[in-house]
């Protein structure tokens, strides 16, 4: 363990991060002593903006690798891929928290946040996916749980979660694919406001293979940042395999959406010189031209290239789930929405504090050094490429 | 058996006073910098638009089947049987996932306040279970609006459509819009050039999410077997590496 000293170290970084920091809690103050509206730009005409659509919508999402890797290793038995397990569960459990975080800001009465646990609305989607958040948070800590019990040396409590954990494993699947999906029939409903280019009866399933795409890039920046920042090892070979596996899967989305643009004859919209073509635009070029660079082997098996793949996966998924809930909704609002400075400080404070706290317990909890596969197992294994979970 | 409130723009003069009526129920203030507005608000739960020549009011639809009812995840909305949708704010989080859902862009928020509420004309659910009409029909002076059984108020519209072909705009706006609703509208005029949207499918929406969510305990339950079954097979070899004792694989777990 480092000196406590170095705790006080300056850096340029830090310096940023607590600038980050003390904005988010400037706007938070506002927030909370002068309400919602003089801390967003929301209005009657536009109630949805920047937390739910980046915090808890796209957030969710950039979860996703929890669920993923945790199928491929434990379900599907693909144990190359068990290096990352805990580095994904992690990511996972972070956004997850943080987007339950948001959502206590956002919402009217954080202090009745509890209130869909006793009181059912289950004809509901936002029901449903508080139901299965609620629940995949427990599954998460469950999943997680190894890594404190080695930390500290709990043995018996160690036998006892681990002896659940196929069925646990197995119930966090089923809520991600429910949950993930419902995210996107949240949207469903509103027929005749979301523009369509976004508006599709198939957005639940479009929402669940992009969550996949998300998570996976989530694991390779994880890894990535685990690697520059705290020297851990960086597990290449199952890298590269997450890239392959990154671009089937965006193959496969990617396809999917032209497809039904084509099916619901709504191609001709991209002619329109609108916002709304500009900016599906920019979200599907920032999806294609990843998954064009990760089929080639030298940017899959460079770290750095592989780093850069992921993080334009998750920008172009970022920008596709704004484009549904903040895009899409302009027109027919007939209201311009630009976030406010609160909005914007309180969301990145909390991607900061999720930065910092993922590196807090990389560093003090076995996340990056668990034990390796047997020599004799990876050989066993060594055949298997693309984690079939995932296709 | 539903309780409906019909609005004729053609009989309305634009005063106001269901506007002023409205306030005065829910104990808001209204003067004329509020009559003024022309937009609902979490201080304006009804509201007379001027287009042109031609006035239409804004106030819940009181839909059949309610797109904000479905949505609402702890049962804050209501419909009931007498026609309202009503809202119970002790339930009520604020996540404000009504306001985007509603196809008519009725309800409103308390943007200022700390603990904001939800807010949308009820109907006056309280005078109609009191066997009264409601406080904006009771005000209006020239019978514009007026509140009544749907059945009776839909015969009386078409009876004006029947007697004035002419003077009308030959539908009735939420006869069948997102499956009918129980605020009824007439007009001179087709209703688009009013502001209302005229693109609403005749079904109700929240068929759209329920189609879907009806089947989660069949996803969640062909999910279970179907993982449950695929973990069985794939962790066969280790069950016979370790019944055979090969040192090839211990447990990994």
């Amino acid at each position: 363990m480092r000196p406590t000293l170095d705790f006080f170290r300056i850096s340029i970084w830090r310096v940023i991060f607590v600038a980050i920091l003390l904005s988010g809690l400037a706007g938070l103050y506002v927030r909370f002593v002068y309400g919602l509206g003089a801390a967003t730009n929301l209005s009657d005409s536009f109630p949805w903006g920047l937390w739910k659509g980046f915090n808890v919508v796209a957030g969710i999402g950039l979860g996703a690798g929890g669920f993923t890797v945790a199928a491929t290793v434990h379900v599907f038995n693909l144990k190359r891929y068990r290096p990352i397990l805990r580095i994904a569960l992690l990511t996972a459990l972070l956004g997850y928290s943080f987007m339950a975080l948001a959502l206590i800001v956002d919402i009217g009465r954080p202090y009745r946040i509890w209130h869909p646990v006793v009181m059912w609305g289950e004809h509901s989607v936002l029901f449903e996916v508080a139901w299965c958040v609620i629940l995949y948070l427990n599954v998460l800590a469950l999943e997680l749980a190894p890594a404190v019990c080695e930390r500290f040396g709990w043995r018996k409590l160690l036998r006892a979660v681990k002896a659940i954990s196929a069925p646990v494993v197995i119930f966090g699947v089923i809520l991600s694919t429910l949950h993930q999906s419902s995210l996107g029939s949240l949207f469903l409903i509103l027929p005749e406001k979301l523009y369509p280019l976004w508006y599709t009866p198939l957005l639940p399933v479009f929402f669940f293979v992009s969550a996949i795409c998300a998570g996976l890039s989530m694991v390779i920046i994880a890894s990535w940042q685990g690697n520059r920042a705290l020297g851990k090892q960086l597990e290449l070979p199952v890298l590269e395999g997450l890239g392959r596996a990154l671009a089937v899967v965006l193959a496969i989305y990617l396809l999917g959406r032209y497809l039904d643009l084509e099916d619901r004859g709504a191609l001709t919209l991209l002619l329109r010189n609108r916002m709304e073509t500009w900016l599906f635009a920019l979200e599907i070029s920032l999806l294609l031209a990843p998954m064009l660079l990760l089929f080639l082997h030298r940017v899959r098996s460079h770290p750095g290239r592989l780093y850069a793949c992921a993080l334009m996966v998750i920008l172009g998924f970022v920008a596709n789930r704004l484009n549904v809930t903040v895009t899409g909704l302009e027109a027919s609002s007939g209201t311009h929405y630009v976030p406010k400075w609160s909005e914007v400080s309180v969301t990145l404070s909390m991607v900061a504090l999720g930065f910092a706290l993922f590196r807090f317990f990389a560093q003090h909890f076995p996340i990056f050094d668990e034990r390796r596969p047997q020599p004799a197992a990876r050989e066993a294994h060594a055949e298997q490429g693309v984690p079939a979970g995932v296709g | 058996m539903s309780q409906t409130i019909l609005y004729d723009s053609t009989m309305c003069i634009g005063c106001k006073a269901c506007e002023g009526a409205c306030a005065e129920r829910w104990h808001l203030p209204y003067d004329d910098k509020v009559a003024a507005e022309p937009r609902l608000s979490a201080h304006k739960l009804t509201a007379i638009q001027t287009y042109g020549d031609h006035y239409i009011r804004r106030l819940c639809m009181h839909c059949a089947e309610p797109t904000c009812v479905s949505v609402c995840l702890v049962g804050a909305l209501q419909k009931t049987t007498l026609g309202p949708v009503v809202y119970d704010e002790d339930k009520c989080i604020g996540c404000r996932y009504c306001m985007l859902a509603c196809p008519f862009q009725v309800p409103v928020y308390e943007w200022s306040s700390r603990l904001p509420r939800v807010r949308k004309c009820d109907m006056c659910y309280a005078r109609l279970r009191a066997g009264k009409p409601t406080a904006c029909a009771e005000a209006c002076p020239t019978g514009a609006t007026i509140s009544g059984d749907r059945d009776g108020l839909i015969a009386e519209a078409r009876r004006r459509l029947a007697e004035k072909p002419g003077a009308y705009y030959q539908r009735i706006y939420g006869l069948e819009e997102v499956g009918g609703t129980c605020t009824l509208f007439l007009s001179a005029v087709p209703f688009e050039q009013l502001g209302l949207r005229a693109n609403l499918p005749s079904t109700p929406l929240p068929q759209l999410t329920w189609r879907i969510l009806s089947h989660t305990p069949h996803i969640a339950s062909l999910a279970a077997v179907a993982l449950g079954g695929i973990y069985w097979i794939t962790h066969r070899r280790e069950e016979v590496a370790a019944a055979e004792g090969s040192p090839r694989r211990r447990s990994d777990n």
